[in-house]
């Protein structure tokens, strides 16, 4: 898993060829600010056992930082979209961990930095 | 409606995937709205305008598949092509995308290349659907609207009694060499609407528009009232009326210091071969056979015969002496082996 890329740099390059890079830093921030809210929804359904949500929000998780090219985010996002709902918290609490992060290398790549 | 400026609907509840998407769209030339959320989509479709929705399964409120499906049933929405736009797993998504009625698939995050070759694709089988559409509703009756909406693009023919009409304008060319291309342009434009309104007033559908001239049918896809006089009678009285308005039309083009125009009409009753042909995207009501040769083929024989309109025997027959004819024998026609009996009318 580590030898993943934080952050591919191909993608997010792309990303802003493609989209612009002043349209792509206000995406960032936009991913940034709806994120904690689908990471939220993930440790709800997680509680309430809900697994269509649980499924769901990890489904936009993974789709939002695959468009980034954040790729390790979306790995552990595509496992829980896949593999339903884990018994505890911890893969939830390295997802975070990973969102944190990412978003941070994402913010530093938007600002014209090597972030991740 | 060309590639670029179309409007186009982004419905996604993700707004990282709504603004991207609407942003890489905007960028191709186009209006973007966007829904997010498939309720919202659809009240939006409902208000029309939309070229094209690109459509995202994974909503609250109604789905994507769900919305496809209210898509499908609706005759107004179901004109709107709908390209599906997911990070969802698996073939078996597609196809009940495909199956559902949706014309494409792409995988999110979305390729833009890609993108815009199906946002492409998709608004010109739209543009093809439109015009074809527009065909039948410009060059056939409400009749012929009335059997495709019943019985669909069925490509094929059968076979059917029907009256068929050829009519041109005699001496066009060098019509054409005298006057200026816009001038010409606005000649064939009022002539075809004096000619679309005796024929469609007839009951009459033109399915043919060959330059200066057009092919009308009488009787197809729908039979014409027999106690009306049939299709023949309906297409004689749509000759006469032809005539009358062009005469009309002649005496504004003398007052406005142009040369007058002469018509031809040849009609001709038999059996034809009627139905639609062409492809599934665009197809036309036609007919073919004998009976449609002879029609063309009198037409033809106008100039000849000093005649503005001539009758084949069976349509002359079918008229049961409701409108005057003149009898001009057995006549030699191009094409046919054997002499045919013409009538001239008046």
């Amino acid at each position: 898993m580590m030898s993943t890329p934080l952050i591919d740099a191909q993608t997010f390059a792309e990303l802003q060829a493609n989209a612009g890079d002043d349209f792509v830093a206000e995406l960032v921030d936009t991913f940034a600010a709806e994120a904690p809210q689908m990471l939220a929804e993930l440790r709800a359904s997680h509680t309430g056992g809900a697994a269509d949500a649980f499924r769901r929000a990890a489904h936009s998780l993974k789709s939002n930082s695959s468009t980034f090219g954040a790729t390790r985010l979306a790995e552990l996002a595509r496992t829980l979209e896949l593999g339903g709902l884990p018994p505890d918290a911890g893969p939830l609490d390295a997802l975070a961990d990973e969102l944190a992060r990412s978003v941070e290398a994402l913010r530093q790549r938007a600002r014209g930095g090597a972030g991740g | 409606m060309a590639e670029r400026g179309a409007r186009l609907l982004v419905a996604d509840d993700n707004k990282v995937n709504r603004l991207l998407l609407g942003r890489t769209l905007q960028l191709q030339g186009h209006q973007v709205e966007s829904a997010d959320n498939g309720r919202v989509a659809l009240e939006m479709l409902k208000r029309g305008g939309f070229d094209l929705l690109l459509l995202d399964l994974e909503m609250p409120e109604l789905d994507g598949f769900a919305l496809l499906e209210l898509i499908a049933a609706d005759p107004a929405l179901r004109e709107v092509p709908v390209i599906v736009t997911s990070s969802l797993e698996g073939v078996a998504h597609v196809a009940r995308c495909i199956e559902l009625g949706a014309e494409d698939y792409l995988h999110k995050p979305v390729n833009p290349v890609l993108l815009k070759a199906r946002v492409g694709s998709s608004l010109e089988k739209k543009r093809l659907r439109d015009q074809q559409k527009a065909l039948v509703e410009r060059f056939a009756t409400s009749a012929v609207a009335q059997d495709v909406a019943a019985s669909g693009f069925a490509l094929g023919g059968k076979r059917v009694t029907a009256t068929v009409m050829f009519t041109d304008i005699r001496g066009f060319t060098t019509l054409v060499e005298q006057q200026g291309p816009e001038e010409t342009i606005e000649l064939l434009n009022t002539w075809y609407t004096l000619m679309f309104d005796a024929i469609g007033g007839q009951g009459g559908v033109v399915n043919q528009m060959i330059g200066d001239g057009l092919m009308a049918i009488f009787g197809a896809p729908m039979p014409l009232p027999e106690a009306a006089g049939g299709a023949p009678l309906a297409a004689v009285r749509a000759a006469l009326d032809m005539q009358e308005l062009v005469t009309l039309f002649n005496a504004e083009r003398t007052a406005a210091g142009q040369a007058p125009i002469a018509i031809g009409i040849g009609i001709a009753t038999g059996d034809v071969i009627a139905g639609y042909t062409g492809t599934q995207q665009r197809a036309t009501y036609t007919c073919v056979g004998d009976t449609v040769n002879l029609a063309a083929r009198l037409e033809g024989h106008t100039k000849l015969a000093g005649r503005t309109v001539l009758l084949d025997a069976a349509t002359q027959a079918a008229l049961g002496g409701r409108v005057g004819t003149a009898a001009l024998g057995a006549v030699a026609l191009k094409g046919k082996q054997q002499t045919v009996e013409v009538f001239a009318l008046g």
